[in-house]
Parts: C-alpha cells; structure tokens; sequence
C-alpha cells in the first residue's frame, strides 16, 4: 500500500477560529467564526458546513449567519453528541475544521421583488435567520416581509434580543406563538399554523420560506396553499444526516435526491411527489 | 483494430507467475465449499477459474472497506494532512457482472464532485475479465441486466474457449502491453474468432430468457408502480437489517466518515469505511429522527437505488445480476423472487422477457 498526499480535495478543511461564543439557551450556544486570513466564506441563506474537530469527527451545520456579515460567520450548535460536547468545551481562540458551504441554499436572486412570508418552527429559526438577516440588509430589494415564529416555550427561544429589534421595526411584521408559556408570557399561545390565517398577504407575489421539524411541514404548507400561494413558492429546507456534503455518501438521500447538493432548499412543487420527503 | 490473441491453457500458470513478477495480482481463489474471494495469487494454480461470484465483490480494490484519507496531529493544531491509499495491482478474472459493477462506481466517484481518493485508486488497477461460458448458478439474473457479455470495462478479457486454448482480448493499450512480450501468447486466427463466435452464440441460447420475466426495458415502469407494493412489508418482516446484502453489493457505495484517535490522544487520521443504508442508524439525524426507521422501507430504499434512482441518474441499472445480495441473506431474501413478486402484483408477467427467439 502506497500514500500520496493531495494538496486539496473535497475532504480538506479550512480552519476557522472561534471568535465568539454565546450561550442561547441551556442547550444551544452560537459560535461566531472566522477563516484565516479573513477569507470570505461565501455562503448562500439556507447553506451548511461541516465542522469538525480532529480526533472527535465531523458533522453538518446550518449556516445562522447571514452573508452580508462579511469577515465572519455564525454557527449554533445544540449540545446533543459526542462533537457538540466537544465543540461545547471549547473557549475563544480554539480552532474548529470547515468544510464548505455545501448544498442549494434559498435562491435570493429569484426572491428579489417578491414579497418574503417567514415561517420557523423551533431551531428552524437557525437557517431562516441568515435568509432573514439577508432580506434585512437588503431590505430595499424585496417586498413586505411577515416572519412567524413558533416555539414550545419561551425558555428554548434562540435570539430574543434579536426578535426584540425585529418586533420593533416597522418596515416588518414579526409575530411569534409558544406551545408552552409560562408566567412572564405575554404574547400568542398556540401552533405556528395558527398564526397563518391571520396573515394579510398577495399570493401571486409571495414567497413562504418555511424551515422547522419534519411533523410541521405537513400542516404549515397545508395553510399555506389555502391562502393561495403556488407551490414552486413554497421554499422549505429539509433536515437530513448529511455526512460527505458531495451527494456519495448516502445518509441523507430522499428519494432519488440527495439532500447535500440538490437541497437542503427545496420548492414543494419538487417535492411533493417524493414519499420519503415529508 | 480490434484483434484477439490466443494463448494455449497450459500456459496460464506461466501467463500468472510472469504478470506476478512485477506486480500484485488477484485473483479469484476458493475459499471453502462454494466460497470464492480475491486474495493476492502468485501462480496460476492458486486461480479458482471455475468460480461463482466471490464473497466480496472487486469493490474492495476500489473502496476498500476502511480507508484512510486523512492523518493528524491535534498537538499541532487543527491541520491534517490529505491522503490518498493507493496500490498497483492486476485484477485478474473479473465476470462481466463484476465489470459492470466497477463501471457503476466509477459513474458514481466521478460524478462531480469528483472522488479524488476513488479516481486515483482506480487509475492504479489493471483489470483482467473472464467470461461466464454459462450461468454460474440459481441466483444470477445478469441477462434480465444485460450484464451477460462483456461489454468494455477491462484491460484484457479472457474466454476459455474450450478447446484447450483461451482466447483474450486486449481492450487497451495497458493490456495490450501486458501480452505483448509473451512468446507462449500468440495472435488468434481465423477459426479461433470462430470458436469464439459459436461459444457467443450458444450462449445466447443459455441466456435467452430474463431470470425475472420482465422486459429489461419495462423494469423502471415496474418501480413507478410498486412503491407501495406489500412487497416491501413481507420483506420488512424477513430482513434482520444485518446489511450483509449492501456490503456484498459490487454497487452499493454508501460510507461513514470517522476519526480514530492513536493511544497517544494526539495523532490519529479520519477514515471512510463501508456502511449500509439497511442499518437502522443510517439516516438518523441529531435529533433523533430516523428518516427510514422501517426495515421495509429501508429494503425498498435499496431495491430503488438498484433498479429505478440510477436510471434517471446515470441511465443504467445498479443492479449487475451478480446474485451475492441473494447468496448472502441470512432471512433468503431473494432479488429474483422478489422481482417476480412484483412482476405478478403488478400485472407486468410476460414469460418469454428478453427471448429473441
């Protein structure tokens, strides 16, 4: 057996220092990342990366951040693993593996002009939030913008601060529900579906971007073709076990489509059809 | 031009030992009752040449089943080093259902983004065919895949024509140089391409119905329709989800990356090795939710990659026929069987499939 060493190849890593740590809430922390020399990632909404620490293994992340944050990017990670754990041990100044971005993400130059219709279940907020934070920064170029969020409780909510501002600026609507409240909760009790009706919007003009566990999707996208939005724009993001992040490996297969490179985005109308999609 | 060489079957123990000399060859060897694998051979008599398909496929080559592809040292940091593990080796006495099994893989790796461990490896390897006079036993169905005559994928193609002497083609000019300087290894003539022909011709008569009585062509349409076929559940009821059936598939190429740290704590490498997407853990995520968490769902997962995901994908069947899936259950789930339940349930029998009479 012979050994050639590859300059770079799919399976290379960059190494990204870890500039930033945020506890969000008991489980999940944000971890703000940079690459040496200050290279750009270059991401789009809704893409992942594969982080890794040597010795302990890789896996997939959704990129928070959005891509107009130039020098850096955000990861929220939840403690669940034996890597998270690791990644949870970490301190400012350590260094993690990046591979990617990897996948489709939300196609934002097809989404200018529209009007922008968010809904996020639970840690769907993650990935929705750089889209969020995009259409924000590039607020000029889109429509109105309604974002629905939906928790099981207050305590798990990811960026309160952050709903904060957005619940203050008029220039968007931002509505959020819990499953579960407790004493101090003043907002909507109940399902993400119910807030949906209640929402004024133009359907020939409007995008759903809808990101959330796999149970919501079913009931989400139901409301919201009854108020008359078409399927191709309905843009959800699916959860799978991506491990390679090059469409080989085959963990995160649905169907015959590979959640790594033709998703993690993904139109309905391309989807639908798919029995293992949702 | 084609042309064909012809070598006298007294001499392939020579033919052997003097491609052994300058390099590794494997080769099928007989493991047991019924039981082949290749493993390194040194001389011709080593060589099983009557054999069925081996336990493991050629894949092994290719993709082995645990392969390094990086090396570190965490007391220098995060950085690791790429790497590729190569050999140069001859492959001697590959079926044509284990050709098209490599040529599957190599669509599959060079798809982009291209798999530079896999290319690499593949451009080291010598590959040698030896055709099937006839069917090697009950669980092939290559013709219903049209795997039974050799269709390309090899260096030189060996036919034992049965008259004492093999005839062999060389394909490339890697194989060509290989016989080259072999005296005992002559240009065939006339009535060796003959001999060749008639055994060609008697073997379509061995092959001339499919294994499974469907059309080849009409096999995508069969899928469309059998998605929620209660086939699948009577599978799900049999399978014990022990992935046998994905690691003996010349095709099935699913892995799982993994560190592995030296009992130094510091250095270690990340590996890929074989996984199965019949495992229960396969398409599990973080949080817990498993997107196949039925054997029956995750058997009819693999029965698609084979016979319908990749028509749309590479236009070709990853399916070879080569039966190992069949020969390697322990629950005597059988491709064939199951194939010919669908054909029924789902209207599509016609028992003369593939006879051109």
């Amino acid at each position: 057996m012979k050994t050639l060493k590859l300059k770079d190849s799919e399976y290379e890593i960059k190494i990204g220092e870890i500039i930033r740590i945020k506890r969000l809430t008991a489980l999940e922390k944000l971890f703000e990342i940079i690459l040496p020399e200050n290279v750009y990632l270059n991401h789009v909404p809704g893409q992942f990366v594969v982080l890794s620490r040597l010795g302990i293994g890789e896996a997939p992340f959704s990129i928070s951040s959005s891509p107009t944050k130039l020098c850096s990017f955000e990861l929220v990670i939840r403690n669940v693993g034996r890597l998270t754990k690791a990644l949870h041990d970490l301190d400012v100044g350590d260094k993690v593996g990046i591979r990617g971005p990897f996948g489709k993400g939300f196609p934002v130059h097809i989404l200018e002009g529209s009007d922008l219709l968010f809904v996020a279940g639970g840690i769907g907020i993650v990935p929705l939030r750089s889209l969020i934070n995009y259409a924000i920064d590039n607020r000029r170029d889109f429509g109105r913008v309604n974002i629905l969020l939906g928790c099981n409780s207050p305590e798990n909510m990811l960026f309160r601060n952050e709903f904060n501002k957005w619940s203050k600026r008029m220039d968007l609507n931002f509505e959020c529900t819990v499953d579960r409240a407790d004493p101090d909760w003043k907002g909507n009790i109940g399902v993400i579906t119910s807030l949906i009706p209640g929402i004024n919007l133009d359907p020939e003009r409007t995008f759903a971007l809808v990101v959330g566990p796999s149970i919501m999707y079913k009931y989400v996208i139901a409301e919201l073709l009854k108020k008359g939005i078409y399927e191709r724009q309905i843009l959800i993001s699916l959860e799978r076990h991506m491990k390679c992040g090059l469409g080989k490996c085959g963990h995160c297969q649905i169907n015959n489509l590979y959640c790594c490179q033709d998703g993690p985005v993904f139109s309905y109308d391309k989807i639908k059809n798919l029995k293992e999609s949702i | 031009m084609q042309w064909y060489a012809v070598m006298e079957k007294k001499h392939f123990n020579d033919f052997i030992s003097e491609i052994a000399k300058g390099q590794k060859v494997v080769a099928p060897v007989a493991k047991g009752y019924h039981q082949f694998a290749f493993e390194e051979v040194t001389s011709g008599d080593q060589i099983s040449l009557n054999y069925i398909p081996t336990i493991l496929p050629p894949k092994k080559y290719f993709m082995p089943q645990n392969e390094t592809i990086a090396t570190y040292d965490t007391s220098k940091g995060q950085n690791m080093k790429r790497v590729v593990e190569y050999e140069e080796l001859v492959l001697f006495g590959v079926h044509t259902c284990d050709l098209a099994g490599i040529q599957c893989l190599n669509i599959a790796f060079s798809e982009h983004p291209k798999d530079i461990n896999y290319n690499i490896r593949k451009s080291k390897i010598t590959i040698i065919g030896y055709e099937c006079n006839s069917y090697c036993d009950e669980y092939a169905s290559c013709k219903l895949v049209h795997n039974h005559l050799p269709k390309g994928g090899y260096d030189l193609f060996f036919t034992d024509l049965e008259n004492g002497k093999f005839i062999i083609h060389p394909h490339t000019l890697l194989g060509e140089k290989l016989i080259r300087k072999l005296a005992f290894i002559k240009k065939a003539d006339e009535s060796d391409i003959k001999v060749l022909d008639a055994l060609r011709e008697r073997k379509r008569k061995i092959f001339a119905k499919n294994e499974v009585p469907i059309e080849h062509e009409k096999i995508p349409e069969l899928f469309d329709k059998a998605y929620d076929s209660k086939v699948w559940d009577e599978l799900g009821k049999q399978c014990l989800a022990c992935g046998n059936c994905t690691n003996v598939c010349p095709t099935c190429y699913c892995f799982d990356i993994l560190d592995e740290l030296n009992l130094d704590l510091k250095t270690g490498r990340r590996y890929r090795k074989w996984d199965s997407c019949q495992n229960e853990e396969f398409a599990k995520v973080a949080g817990g939710e498993s997107f196949r968490s039925e054997r029956a769902s995750r058997q009819r997962h693999r029965y698609y990659r084979k016979f319908r995901y990749p028509i749309d994908k590479f236009s070709r069947f990853f399916c070879t026929g080569c039966g190992r899936c069949s020969r390697a259950c322990m629950a005597n789930i059988n491709l064939k069987e199951t194939l010919t339940k669908l054909v029924e349930e789902q209207g599509m029998k016609n028992p003369n499939a593939g006879d051109r009479g």
